[in-house]
């Protein structure tokens, strides 16, 4: 195990972060409190309490899971697509590193990024809306698996894009949309029926649910579904990416 | 003879499109010399360095690097090895000093700060060590490639192009460090289109075109076998025709019959020239100057190029 080289990657990627910390941090934290301005002060204080909780509580596991995601894939996709657009990629390709070794680097520091702003944003969020966790473990977990298998997911997608459009492609496209239909903002039960069951099949609201019951103890789906659900998709990432280094997928020649 | 540290045989290397870059390449380098790999653009000369190191693969054959396989020992054969690549491929955003402590730990060797700081020191690159990348000039981003090569200490190094855009002071300096590493005892093996370079450096020279390995010789041998002299006469009183007396001889008469230009190839003796000034001076030929050339690596190089298959 050559943990030397584990430790150089995370490190230069985790100083990545603190060299972009504007991009980073403060930009999804701004947006989110944006999010907690018109969702949960200006529109929430209009809406009924849903399941007994009320509205500007309730998007807050959305969001920051909403954030978890986005920055997770962003942050692993960037991280291993840079290179192979500068040409740097050459240094690790010719490196005595094992495919598992370049990957618990990178997507270890894109999933430890991914968990402090997810914290941040907390914090963030608690100055709006106070709020209690009642399972402040289970909520943990959660965050921590979904840092990690979308932190996967973007490093598959950043092996795959050839160029910085096709980075964008498939958070904008799939993501995105996945998210705003994933419970954020609404319970799943507030939908009509046939929606409801289409929703069913939107992963994401398996995690948004998990999360919002770590905090709430409120769930449209039960909380080990969820768990199975994010664990069936990271398995899924490691195949794929697991796949791509055998062949040499876009990395080698 | 010395053990080679790399030997290749049978390298195949055929892309997606059916562009077959290395035909069935057999090389061997010898531990501690500098060997220069030449040929032209698109020969297979990137496409070999890649090989070895990692960056390509294979389509078929074998690199052994002191006995161990390039694939299935690929831990062992790449923490010998440091590659300086042809392009300018570096992290603009990254400073120089944690560039090259990355490359160290990612070739799994412990932090050695006191390396480190002799690297950059050698390459008169400490003083630049908290600068970012993208802030120096074109031939200080090739040092510090060539610092991140360094960086984990590897005996064998392979140089693509080392001085392309670089000028010629640092040129200077940077050979003098390749040979201070060759007398530590590192193999190198480098690509350049300088091809005096190649004269002044190699112990060996290899020239590979369109994907095969043309030859393979001891610089020195190669030069005097394939290597040329040339004698030039600048003639007192111009002639009218070439004398029938010297047609035994290759010559040319140029400059409107004010120059005579004999060639000599290097198998020929010395006494040749000795002989020719005597038949001139018998035939009253007078001439008020006269140079001498040899034929560089270069001429040579440019020789089998052209020349068809052999």
């Amino acid at each position: 195990m050559n943990v030397y080289a584990i430790r150089a990657i995370y490190r230069q990627e985790m100083y990545r972060m603190w060299r972009t910390v504007l991009g980073s941090i403060f930009t999804p934290v701004i947006t989110t409190s944006l999010y907690f301005v018109v969702f949960g002060a200006a529109i929430g204080s209009r809406m009924q309490p849903i399941d007994g909780v009320h509205y500007a509580n309730f998007i807050v596991p959305g969001l920051i899971m909403m954030q978890l995601l986005t920055q997770g894939i962003f942050n692993a996709s960037f991280g291993i697509h840079m290179p192979k657009f500068n040409g740097t990629i050459y240094e690790v390709l010719s490196a005595p590193v094992s495919p598992i070794e370049i990957l618990v680097g990178y997507v270890g520091a894109a999933a430890t990024k991914a968990v402090i702003l997810g914290l941040i944003i907390m914090g963030v969020a608690w100055a709006f809306v106070p709020f209690h966790i009642l399972h402040p473990f289970v909520m943990l977990a959660f965050l921590v698996v979904t840092a990690l298998t979308f932190s996967l997911f973007g490093f598959a997608i950043g092996i795959w894009a050839d160029g910085f459009d096709k980075l964008q492609v498939i958070p904008t496209m799939i993501v995105m949309p996945l998210t705003f239909l994933g419970g954020t903002f609404y319970s799943i039960n507030m939908l009509p029926g046939f929606w409801r069951t289409v929703a069913l099949f939107n992963p994401i609201v398996y995690l948004v649910n998990g999360f919002r019951w770590s905090f709430y103890g409120i769930a449209d789906v039960t909380p080990l579904i969820s768990l199975a659900f994010t664990g069936g998709f990271m398995l899924i990432c490691l195949a794929v990416i697991y796949w791509m280094f055998r062949t040499g997928y876009k990395l080698k020649v | 003879m010395t053990q080679p540290i790399i030997s290749i045989s049978g390298l195949e290397k055929a892309y997606g499109n059916g562009f077959r870059a290395l035909k069935g390449v057999d090389l061997e380098i010898r531990k501690g010399e500098i060997f220069a790999l030449l040929g032209p653009n698109g020969a297979g000369k990137t496409t070999l360095i890649g090989i070895v190191c990692g960056t390509v693969t294979p389509t078929g054959g074998q690199v052994l690097v002191d006995g161990k396989d390039v694939i299935r020992d690929y831990r062992a054969t790449r923490g010998r090895i440091g590659l300086v690549p042809q392009e300018l491929s570096i992290d603009g955003f990254e400073r120089v000093y944690s560039t090259v402590r990355f490359s160290r730990g990612l070739f799994g060797k412990p932090p050695n700060p006191d390396h480190i700081e002799k690297v950059l020191k050698d390459l008169a690159l400490w003083d630049k060590k908290d600068n970012q990348v993208r802030m120096l000039s074109g031939g200080m981003k090739r040092r510090v490639l060539i610092a991140k090569a360094l960086a984990h200490e590897p005996d064998i190094l392979f140089l693509d192009e080392p001085t392309a855009g670089v000028d010629v002071e640092l040129r200077r300096d940077m050979w003098e460090m390749i040979r201070r590493l060759r007398e530590a005892g590192t193999t190198i093996i480098l690509t350049t289109h300088y091809l005096e370079e190649a004269e002044d450096m190699a112990d060996r020279v290899g020239v590979i075109n369109k994907g095969e390995i043309v030859l393979v010789e001891d610089k020195q041998a190669l030069m005097s076998k394939l290597g040329r002299r040339q004698l030039s006469l600048q003639l007192a009183k111009p002639l009218d025709a070439l004398p029938e007396a010297l047609k035994g001889w290759s010559v040319d008469l140029n400059g409107g019959g004010n120059e005579l230009v004999f060639n000599f190839d290097s198998a020929s003796e010395h006494a040749d020239i000795a002989a020719l000034l005597r038949r001139l001076g018998e035939l009253g030929i007078d001439f008020k100057d006269l140079h001498t050339r040899e034929s560089s690596l270069e001429d040579i190089f440019v020789d089998l190029i052209r020349a068809p298959a052999a």
